[in-house]
């Protein structure tokens, strides 16, 4: 049965396509390897896992971030204002993995309505990283990336709003795709930002992201901004980089970066030399402020979109003595935790009269000078590198108590989300956390022009076959003996 | 810079009802993140369009074909007070 479990996606579909490998059996060694969850990493398990459609994702389980409705089975986001809540309808991405033929294995865990970046904002408990259990899977999609690391499930979906897949997938080490906003529909998909919410996989591998992608991505009448990837995608199949120019953003060189994560970088990109890429420096001078457009346009959007959790039409209602407003207020204030409310309440400031234009205006223009930049810098190059994540997985706590410093942590991701365009994070090698210890998964972003998610697929495929980072051998947690593995040096970069 | 004030301001018009400590955290929270944020006034921005949307796509529109809706009961099963084939509320105005 462990075998089974090292099969890749691509491998396990194309075996039950040709008759070798049955759905039923593929599918329960799943299940059990499921069932072994120490990392609080599923929220809801399947019980049974028969699937009956066939197609190209036929017999495969998938984890499903529970932040996408799924018909009759709670779905909750994270939060404890859904709890027990049984949508009557399934999201578009889940409902075309199913009819490429995938099952749904579990819901997994995942920071309270998508909003933070280290999983500790569940309101159903912490994910822990399968690498080190003391530490955080990064989030939002912290549970879906724990589970494909830790040998619980082979893929999984999440969402990224400002880094939400990207990031995880670094700490976990693993693959995780952003797509263009508008590539996968965003119908089912409980709502944080819209105009910056995606739907995207969370892989061993970049040939599974994009079996993953193909399945999902298509315009959707259901969801007015979903246009699809014209021409569809396919297998990404690049031997190597000649003649593709990446580009690394010039003010890198001064930006936060342990010193483990900036080696890590360093050598991957003498990687890409070495395939016959090239590497030169570009100016995006409006990056540095994503951040702050993020963290006002994100909570201001979020501040409308949370406001239909009220007690009145589903989710928890707290009785209050009083008049309705005394019912919505105590409801949202025992139903929301700290970092929802958090950014409810910047949110409403920065759309509130007097300080609109301050901040949302002025948080839009930003925006679009990142765009501009971005637009710029692909006008000469073809990609836009960076590491995914200024830091290795940080312990669980360290940085909870100061939310600004966890902000920071999408530092790299956010400006992508902002212009709307693709980005990938593979894993890249592993280094060890500022101050020592054990050496931990780093991941390398490459970011794209909108809708150009096959190129971007085949150069990380042509990069991944170069760093030869094993997710499945190294994933320590996966071990069947319980004991946990520590991973060889090779493609640890440095 | 965020005083107490604006925090019980802005919380009645999120609808959120904080406790003292709440209060008290969320002032000195906001202020800290605020403060970050205020970096982007320097920036020179007059004559910058904003981006609200970064998908070039406007009026999207579909036939206007009637289809069934939700089944009222199933709707109604997700309510945490239905009544009457409807959603009962506490009274918009307090007594007494």
């Amino acid at each position: 049965m462990g075998e089974l479990l090292e099969l890749s996606v691509a491998e396990a579909a194309a075996r039950i396509g040709a008759g070798e490998l049955s759905r039923a059996e593929y599918f329960e060694a799943w299940r059990e390897a499921a069932a072994g969850d120490e990392l609080n990493a599923y929220l809801w398990r399947a019980e049974d896992g028969t699937v009956e459609a066939d197609g190209p994702l036929a017999g495969v389980p998938v984890a499903v971030k529970d932040l996408f409705c799924t018909e009759g089975v709670e779905t909750t986001a994270g939060s404890r204002i859904l709890e027990g809540h049984r949508p009557l309808y399934t999201a578009t991405a889940v409902r075309r993995l199913a009819e490429a033929g995938a099952g749904i294995l579990g819901k997994t865990n995942m920071d309270e309505f998508a909003m933070g970046s280290s999983n500790e904002n569940s309101a159903y408990g912490p994910v822990r990283n399968p690498w080190d259990l003391e530490r955080v899977p990064g989030g939002s999609s912290g549970g879906s990336a724990a589970v494909v690391a830790g040998g619980l499930a082979p893929c999984a979906i999440g969402t990224d709003t400002g880094g939400s897949i990207r990031q995880p997938a670094a700490l976990c080490g693993i693959v995780g795709l952003k797509p263009t906003y508008g590539a996968i529909s965003r119908y089912g998909m409980i709502a944080f930002a819209s105009s910056l919410d995606q739907c995207g996989p969370l892989t061993r591998d970049v040939t599974d992201a994009a079996l993953l992608l193909a399945a999902m991505q298509g315009r959707d009448p259901c969801d007015s901004t979903s246009v699809g990837i014209e021409g569809g995608v396919e297998a990404p199949s690049s031997e190597d980089l000649k003649g593709l120019r990446f580009a690394v953003p010039a003010e890198l060189a001064h930006d936060a970066i342990e010193s483990g994560v900036r080696d890590v970088f360093e050598a991957t990109l003498k990687r890409i030399e070495d395939l016959g890429g090239e590497i030169s420096e570009v100016p995006l001078p409006h990056a540095e402020h994503g951040i702050s457009a993020y963290y006002v346009i994100a909570p201001a959007e979020a501040s409308s979109n949370l406001a239909r959790y009220d007690g009145v039409r589903y989710g928890m209602r707290v009785e209050a003595e009083g008049d309705l407003v005394e019912m919505y207020e105590t409801t949202r204030a025992a139903g929301f935790g700290d970092e929802v409310k958090r950014r409810i309440m910047l949110g409403t400031y920065a759309l509130s009269s007097g300080y609109y234009e301050a901040y949302y205006g002025r948080a839009q223009k930003v925006r679009t000078k990142i765009a501009e930049d971005y637009a710029a810098a692909f006008a000469e190059f073809d990609f836009v590198v960076t590491p995914t994540s200024p830091s290795v997985a940080f312990g669980l706590g360290e940085k909870t108590a100061d939310p600004l410093a966890m902000y920071m942590n999408d530092f790299f991701t956010v400006p992508m989300s902002l212009a709307g365009i693709p980005a990938i994070s593979i894993p890249a090698g592993l280094a060890e956390p500022d101050g020592g210890g054990k050496r931990l998964p780093v991941g390398f972003q490459i970011a794209a022009p909108a809708f150009s998610e096959q190129r971007l697929l085949d150069a990380a495929y042509a990069l991944e076959q170069a760093i030869g980072f094993d997710a499945i051998s190294r994933a320590p947690y996966s071990s069947q003996s319980g004991e946990r593995r520590t991973g060889s040096d090779e493609g640890g970069g440095g | 810079m965020i005083e107490r004030e604006q925090v019980l301001h802005v919380a009645k018009l999120a609808r959120l009802r904080l406790s003292e400590d709440e209060i008290e955290k969320m002032t000195g929270e906001l202020s800290g993140i605020l403060g970050h944020v205020d970096r982007i006034g320097e920036l020179a921005l007059d004559d910058v369009e904003p981006t609200s949307h970064v998908v070039a796509l406007e009026n999207v529109l579909r036939p206007d074909e009637p289809r069934p809706s939700w089944p009222r009961e199933a709707v109604l099963e997700q309510a945490p007070d239905p009544a009457e084939n409807a959603f009962r509320v506490p009274s918009p105005q307090a007594e007494g």
